[in-house]
């Protein structure tokens, strides 16, 4: 197991420095400096460019890099807001993005269990067929169809809810961006539940279990959902993933302040610092969620740690 | 296609005592193995369903921009925002081109046009531009996939075949890759390069190989180990004619499969750039751009930007249900209960 979590580990460590490295060279090969003003003397410039650490060599610059990226310091803002540190546009942005990402999360991933035991226990009957046509739309749709349905039937037409996010009523106006973002979790595990019900049901333990004699509801929950909920984790990752791109449209559509609309305006407004720093944010997020799933379901399921890391 | 029809031959029919006529089986017929996924793929509703969704959309997207008698990018400043008219329905009281109940195509001195689907606030016929959206989505999803078919292929045959150190360094490569989120690469390589069709689909190859290049390095290393592979190799066969001949046409069905469920993605995926402003350039227009522009008034005329996004999200439906169907009918094993 500790060699598994190491090697997990170590890769996601390079897989940052890489993306590191993309954003640093694609830093170099932007054209532009911020020292381009004309009545800037050669040794004025010599010497600001000295003050920032422009004039040492290629990979020391890097290395700088690197370590103001890990320390939280992504330099200013060029365009949005110009001269403001990175950091405190982000500060205020973050939560609100990660408490929408949080709430689409835990809404999705309790409703899809919820339709998914519902169909996998009643297959073949209304509810299951129900159940599956939800599904597979959840699955199909472009989460812009879902912001732009709910935002303009149950928040315009019907007013049951803000349709653009206000900082008076962050619970409120929350919701239905979280709605919007939780759709895809919720197809994805109720697809996944459903289909795992089915095949447990047909397993010869449920049947030597049922001929043991056990009871409806310890057959259920000890039997059935035990297996069936390990296995959940698997497709909570790739919803998480979605739930982070997601929050771009989203927080677009309902005009949300977080990070995602932050990097859509940054790359509208072609502020390449602000663009390059929420890449990253987004990226060390991503392999974040990625190491710690793949972590513990090595840690649930032994059989994974064998197949994928000794 | 012929039945053709399971008949004894005269020595069987001697043996049996029957007449070859008495023992045709035709609920046994043989069918071709196209044949046995045409009939499995056309008894699923759903899936005659979609198919024909796709076809009616991509003959709209070929044609409706032709016969339509305005062009995409004319702009006419004082018919801007008509609502939907179309003939025929407008006796019915609907799609009439009224707006709280004044006649709109009168007021802006165009009472004797027709815009099925109302135009934009440039004027321009929305009708024609769903259209002509539709149809530079379509090219754009079916260039990357089929980019990605190409070099997720090579990668994953020369991954699995091959094996050994190659592999151990290319599964590598992958490994970091998928570690970055899609998105973020697609939306990195736009801002370098301008956007346009070509840098388009190259964005989205970039990220969708990996998929394709992995459900085939599996099925080659499936198919590696069998009879049939060892049989030719033992006769001599080089490796280009093993792979070409052996392993090649028996992963077609999970080739075929996948660009199936690749194709909706990549669909997404120019639409989600287009939203985030990474779209093709004006005055050309995707799906993906209708959608970004009719947002902005989506409360004012709705139907601006419901009319694009109906038309992604049944293609989308379509093709991840057309996916379905052909994996069940392809691959029963894989069949969704």
């Amino acid at each position: 197991m500790k060699k598994y979590v190491l090697k997990r580990l170590l890769m996601a460590v390079a897989t940052l420095l890489f993306v590191l490295f993309i954003l640093f060279c694609l830093m170099e090969l932007m054209p532009g400096s911020p020292f381009n003003n004309p009545e800037l003397t050669p040794e004025q410039r010599a010497s600001i460019e000295a003050k920032y650490g422009l004039d040492q060599p290629f990979w020391t610059r890097y290395v700088n890099y690197i370590a103001n990226m890990l320390r939280g310091d992504f330099g200013v803002s060029y365009n949005i807001q110009q001269n403001m540190p990175i950091s405190d546009l982000l500060a205020k942005r973050f939560p609100v993005t990660v408490r929408i990402g949080l709430q689409a999360v835990a809404l999705g991933v309790t409703l899809g269990l919820l339709l998914g035991v519902v169909a996998g226990f009643n297959h073949r009957r209304a509810a299951d067929s129900i159940t599956s046509a939800v599904a597979i739309l959840g699955v199909s749709l472009p989460s812009f169809a879902f912001a732009l349905l709910l935002a303009y039937f149950v928040g315009f037409q019907w007013k049951l809810l803000p349709f653009l996010y206000s900082t008076k009523q962050p619970f409120l106006s929350s919701l239905l961006p979280s709605l919007t973002l939780a759709v895809s979790p919720m197809a994805s595990v109720a697809r996944y539940t459903r289909s795992e019900i089915i095949d447990v049901l047909g397993q010869n333990y449920i049947t030597l279990a049922r001929t043991k004699g056990v009871g409806r509801a310890a057959l259920t929950v000890r039997h059935v959902l035990r297996n069936v909920l390990t296995g959940v984790i698997t497709v909570i990752a790739p919803s998480i993933v979605n739930v982070l791109t997601g929050s771009l449209v989203v927080e677009k559509a309902f005009s949300v302040p977080g990070i995602g609309g932050l990097l859509i305006t940054a790359i509208q407004e072609n502020d390449y610092n602000v663009t390059f720093t929420l890449a990253f944010i987004y990226c060390a997020l991503y392999i974040l969620v990625m190491l710690t799933v793949d972590v513990l379901y090595g840690l649930i399921d032994p059989r994974i740690r064998v197949a994928k890391g000794e | 296609m012929d039945k053709q029809e399971l008949r004894l031959t005269p020595e069987e029919a001697r043996l049996t005592g029957l007449s070859r006529e008495e023992y045709t089986d035709s609920n046994f017929a043989g069918h071709s193995y196209l044949h046995e996924i045409l009939i499995t793929l056309f008894s699923n509703r759903a899936t005659a369903i979609s198919l024909a969704c796709i076809a009616v959309i991509v003959l709209m997207a070929i044609f409706a921009p032709i016969l339509s008698p305005y062009s995409y990018r004319e702009v006419h400043s004082e018919a801007t925002n008509l609502p939907m008219r179309i003939p025929g329905l407008e006796k019915l009281g609907i799609f009439d081109g009224t707006r709280a109940g004044v006649d709109q195509y009168e007021r802006h001195g165009v009472p004797d046009e027709y815009h099925y689907f109302g135009t934009d606030n440039l004027g321009r016929d929305i009708w024609t531009r769903v259209w002509t959206g539709t149809r530079i989505s379509l090219l754009i999803a079916l260039l990357a996939v089929a980019l990605d078919v190409l070099i997720g292929v090579t990668y994953g045959m020369i991954a699995g075949f091959f094996g050994g150190r190659a592999d151990l360094i290319m599964q590598r490569v992958i490994e970091v890759l998928t570690g970055i989120p899609n998105l973020i690469i697609m939306m990195l390589l736009l801002l370098v390069m301008e956007p346009g069709i070509p840098t388009i689909c190259l964005a989205l190859a970039i990220t969708g190989w990996v998929n394709m290049s992995r459900i085939v390095r599996a099925q080659v290393l499936r198919i590696k180990g069998s009879e049939y592979v060892l049989a030719s190799r033992t006769l001599g066969s080089p490796a280009m004619r093993i792979i070409l001949r052996k392993i090649l046409p028996n992963t077609m069905g999970q080739i075929i499969i996948t660009f199936m469920f690749s194709v909706p993605n990549a669909i997404f995926f120019e639409a989600f750039l287009a939203f985030i402003g990474l779209g093709v350039p004006i005055p050309m227009a995707s799906l993906g751009t209708l959608i970004n522009d009719g947002y902005k008034s989506a409360m004012l005329y709705p139907y601006q930007v419901l009319l694009p996004a109906a038309v992604l999200s049944v293609l989308m439906l379509s093709f991840n249900l057309l996916g379905d169907g052909l994996r069940d009918a392809i691959d029963p094993q894989m069949r969704s209960m």
